[in-house]
């Protein structure tokens, strides 16, 4: 059949039989299709919209905080409610310093994890090891806060600390009397919290990594430690690299278990044993009860500086994990 | 000789570690666990699930305004996240080949890793301020808006499992485009974006910060969604701050109740994803 | 896909069920504010269920920061603070609010010494010294001089404080203020403020459960979260000399000077801390409730209004177990006017022959 509408033959010779409708069906696109496929984009189109005005709507509150502190806001300490003095560096440093942390204890431990996962472990173990892992994952943050407060702060204070601090104690990293909540319990949870993702992406990183490439390092005389430690880790290296960043993305935004083990100080200190706060600890506590509109905005500003932390960390990690894995939604049952 | 034993050795000790950072990994969750278990299933009666709270020194109080709270509000944000989610999903599958559909799903990812007080503090904007009251409503569409890129990509990839085979043959039959991939096509990955719903909820289940700002909480049992409503993982926060003992008993039993909950849903989930990975 | 929107459809049904038959006759009123109160209002509130069923009143304890914020976005109907509104915060809501005391209560310094049970003294000088971050062990010289009879052991001092917007820290940065200029200037007043030093707790149970939960830790809490939470505090040092305990005697003999000088206009923004009087405790004050002068819901109205009728006669009687002072006579009378002047439209909602029920 031609493309030449039948009507614009003899009216009286145009067909109307039933193979030239399915023909038709086939070849052109039907209404049904036209309003599925705009339905659907549509329903698409809300996603980079409610991306857009989430960004929107922080930075128009922001605006206030901006045009009067500047960008000193992100240099200076003081956060001072009552004169209106804002300064968000002890929350950003916060931030920063307890996923720091959370990166230095989780990073091995996740990769050693993922490893065992695709190499060592034998094949019954795989599967309920690696889902008692992503289990850590479902674990509601509040509990893991409610489990920091009443164990692992006692423990780290009452016995931890009392043990290590004659070894440790002249570090300036560890100075400082240890109250309890600090950013070293914060950076403890955290890693506990981020180890599942971490691990999850990179096992699946791991297994992304061509057979070929094991039995190449077998095959040339490695032991199976060093075909990994030589061979497929350093190939799967920018999807690792990528499920560290995207670890790094889930600590910085972590609200409920932090700040019920921080300490909630506005300040900054080199020393894990002393209290801090991160940006998404002072909005929970602040947020419904900023009495100044200059007071929310601030928080807003903090927000905003969140939010672009976070898209960016985010964004750079799925660039990297995507390259290894091809665009499959990785890690989506970690998520 | 001598080399090939040192690096056997190596091999082995190391092997050795990362069966202790797996170990090492579960422990948490088995201390966790038995935590919760021990502290709090003394506290679980039946008063705890029929009872709302009471003051302070009142005997008898329990959680059922908080656990009914829960399922209401995480009803709601199903009812906001899953079409949109769901849809924003089978898009993708099916026509997201294009930059648009790059676009999208690089968002969704994006989305993903948004802290969930952001999203509170947009909510608040957004439904608490115009509507001039905290509300269970805005609660379920923040938790919605945490549902959507999750789900628009498990959807897209319990789809794509699909096998194309399955496309074809329906389009030899005669069934339109979109026929095919509403009827045939999603009706086969039903099963699997149903799970993928599971899991997703289990995880806003258990998100508190957005709720903050947005349900507010409530004492009373309410089943009013226009009005400030509590839920469990609230509930559990706010008793585990406070210093009586009976708040932190209650703590107890709550957090146990709510991981529970979301544990089942999790495995639930997992166990028939990965039956389906298996056989697609 | 069809059973499940067979299962959602139910679900849906029913949850409309259970809304509508709910909400068919109840009346709901929200407030937020001030954890300084919460147990005498979460036990009156409790209590009014029993004298008018069908009003439920939820209030949820946020903090006096949260209340006056939430007060003047309208997202509440009525809010609560012991810090009261500042002359700029007044403006914001177009003056349209009134605050109406509750109760009395007292702020404590409390604390977790391990070893000593012995209630200690403090002054106002050294409490300065202490939350400056000035005096930082318990053996100080300027402790152990104020307490000769308790050995205080080498110990730091872990301060806490709340982490947010909190009237309770109005109370005791307004007394702060009074007692100490190096407060006042490094420091000064409000519901929230930039602490020196110490460690951050949510809301009077925060600070309480960082003093139970840290050896060697003082904070500010009222007092009845010291005496339900049984962790000690001390005497302070009123303004006649004398070592004062938290009492209701003392509470209450804190507001006498200033209640005697209530002029008819008042609009009870008094500040009661540091008084003079030889038996008042020097770190007291009232609590109030933020209600606008003109509402909008008159069923809403009429509900609120009763209860807070009640609660400043009826409701009283609660007061002494938990450990507030009660409201004196006067501020009751001044106070019944007051919501007497409370419109919906134009209309008074209290008929002025209201004598509650």
């Amino acid at each position: 059949m031609t493309d030449i509408p039948a009507t614009a033959l003899e009216p009286e010779l145009a067909p109307k039989t039933p193979v030239d409708e399915r023909w038709r069906a086939l070849r052109t696109v039907s209404r049904g299709d036209v309003i599925y496929r705009s339905a659907l984009t549509v329903v698409a189109l809300l996603l980079p919209l409610l991306l857009l005005l989430i960004a929107v709507e922080l930075v128009s509150n922001a605006m206030p905080a901006v045009s009067k502190f500047g960008f000193g806001f992100l240099t200076h300490s003081t956060w001072d409610p009552v004169r209106g003095e804002f300064g968000a560096l002890p929350l950003i440093f916060g931030t920063l310093y307890s996923s720091l942390i959370a990166l230095v204890i989780a990073v091995p431990l996740a990769l050693a994890c993922a490893v065992f996962l695709t190499e060592f472990a034998p094949r019954w173990l795989r599967t309920p090891v690696a889902t008692l892992i992503e289990l850590l994952a479902a674990v509601p943050s509040v509990i893991y806060g409610l489990w920091g407060i009443f164990v692992l702060i006692p423990l780290l204070r009452d016995h931890v600390w009392k043990v290590a601090r004659h070894a440790l104690g002249w570090l300036p990293i560890f100075g400082g009397v240890f109250y309890g909540p600090s950013v070293l319990a914060a950076g403890v949870i955290l890693s506990i919290m981020i180890l599942p993702y971490i691990a999850a992406v990179s096992r699946e990183v791991l297994l992304a990594v061509p057979p070929s490439q094991r039995e190449a390092g077998l095959a040339l005389g490695a032991t199976r430690w060093e075909t990994v430690w030589r061979v497929i880790l350093p190939y799967g290296r920018a999807g690792i690299i990528g499920a560290v960043i995207l670890g790094l993305g889930r600590a910085l935004g972590e609200t409920m278990a932090v700040t019920m083990v921080i300490g909630n100080r506005h300040e900054v200190s080199a020393s894990l044993l002393q209290p801090g706060y991160t940006i998404a600890a002072a909005i929970a506590n602040e947020f419904s009860e900023a009495v100044s509109d200059i007071h929310l905005s601030a928080l807003f500003m903090v927000g905003a500086v969140l939010f672009v932390i976070t898209v960016i960390v985010n964004a750079l990690a799925r660039v990297l994990v995507w390259r290894v894995a091809r665009g499959s939604a990785v890690g989506s049952t970690a998520i | 000789m001598q080399g090939r034993l040192a690096r056997r050795l190596v091999g082995s000790t190391m092997t050795g570690m990362t069966y202790g950072a797996a170990a090492l990994a579960i422990l948490p969750l088995a201390v966790i666990l038995g935590m919760l278990l021990v502290k709090g299933a003394g506290s679980i009666d039946w008063n705890f699930f029929t009872k709302s709270a009471v003051p302070v020194g009142e005997p008898g109080g329990g959680f059922a305004h908080a656990i009914v709270g829960t399922l209401i509000i995480v009803g709601l944000a199903c009812a906001v996240g899953v079409p949109i989610g769901v849809a924003t999903g089978i898009f993708l599958a099916e026509f997201g080949g294009g930059r648009f559909g790059f676009v999208v799903r690089f968002i969704a990812d994006v989305l993903n890793g948004v802290p969930s007080i952001v999203i509170g503090i947009f909510a608040w904007t957004w439904l608490v301020k115009p509507m001039g009251h905290f509300s269970a409503l805005a609660g379920g569409v923040a938790l919605g808006m945490i549902l959507v890129p999750i789900l628009a990509r498990t959807t897209e990839e319990m789809v794509r499992l699909v096998p194309n085979s399955l496309r074809e043959a329906a389009l030899a039959l005669g069934y339109p485009r979109w026929r095919t991939s509403l009827v045939v096509v999603v009706r086969t990955a039903a099963a699997g974006i149903m799970t993928g719903c599971l899991v997703a909820v289990a995880r806003v289940a258990g998100e508190t910060a957005p709720l903050l700002f947005t349900a507010l909480g409530n004492q009373f049992f309410s089943t009013r969604v226009q009005g400030p409503m509590a839920a469990l993982p609230l509930q559990v926060y706010v008793y585990a701050l406070g210093p009586y003992d009976e708040w932190h008993r209650q703590a107890w039993a709550g957090a146990l109740v709510l991981i529970v909950l979301v544990l089942a849903l999790s495995l639930v989930a997992r166990a028939v994803v990965r039956a389906k990975r298996q056989h697609a | 896909m069809l059973r499940f929107a067979q299962v959602a459809g139910t679900v849906a049904l029913g949850l409309t069920a259970l809304t509508g038959a709910a909400g068919a006759q109840e009346i709901r009123v929200t407030g937020a504010g001030a954890t300084f109160p919460n147990p005498i209002y979460s036990k009156w509130m409790l209590e009014y269920t029993v004298v008018r069923p069908h009003i439920q009143i939820n209030y949820q304890s946020i903090g006096s920061g949260g209340g006056i914020r939430q007060f003047t976005d309208h997202t509440v109907d009525f809010g609560a603070t012991d810090g009261p509104m500042t002359d700029s915060q007044i403006t914001v809501v177009h003056g349209n609010v009134l605050h109406l005391p509750t109760v009395l209560g007292a702020v404590v310094p409390t604390y977790n010494i391990p070893g000593v049970t012995a209630q200690l003294r403090f002054t106002g000088d050294v409490l300065a010294g202490i939350f400056l971050g000035q005096i930082t062990k318990w053996n100080d010289s300027r402790l152990t001089a104020l307490n000769p009879s308790v050995s205080l052991p080498d110990q730091d001092i872990v301060v806490a404080h709340r982490s947010d917007g909190s009237g309770t820290t109005y109370i005791w940065t307004d007394y702060l203020s009074k007692v100490s200029s190096d407060w006042s200037q490094r420091v000064g007043k409000g519901t929230s403020v930039n602490w020196p030093v110490g460690l951050g707790g949510q809301g009077n149970p925060g600070v309480a459960n960082i003093v139970k939960q840290t050896p060697g830790a003082i904070g500010y809490v009222e007092l009845i979260y010291a005496l339900q939470n049984k962790i000690g505090y001390g005497t302070v040092r009123n303004s006649a000399g004398n070592y004062v305990d938290a009492s209701l005697e003392s509470t209450t003999a804190a507001a006498t000077a200033a209640v005697a000088a209530l002029d008819e206009n008042t609009d009870f923004r008094v500040s009661i801390t540091d008084p003079a009087g030889p038996q008042a405790y020097p770190i007291a004050s009232f609590t109030w409730l933020l209600l606008p002068k003109q509402i909008t819901d008159p069923v809403k109205a009429r509900a609120l209004l009763e209860f807070v009728w009640w609660a400043t006669h009826d409701g009283q009687r609660f007061c002494n177990a938990l450990g507030y002072a009660t409201l004196p006579t006067r501020v009751v009378q001044l106070e019944e006017q007051r919501l007497k002047s409370i419109t919906v439209n134009g209309q008074p909602v209290l008929p002025s022959n209201y004598r509650g029920r």
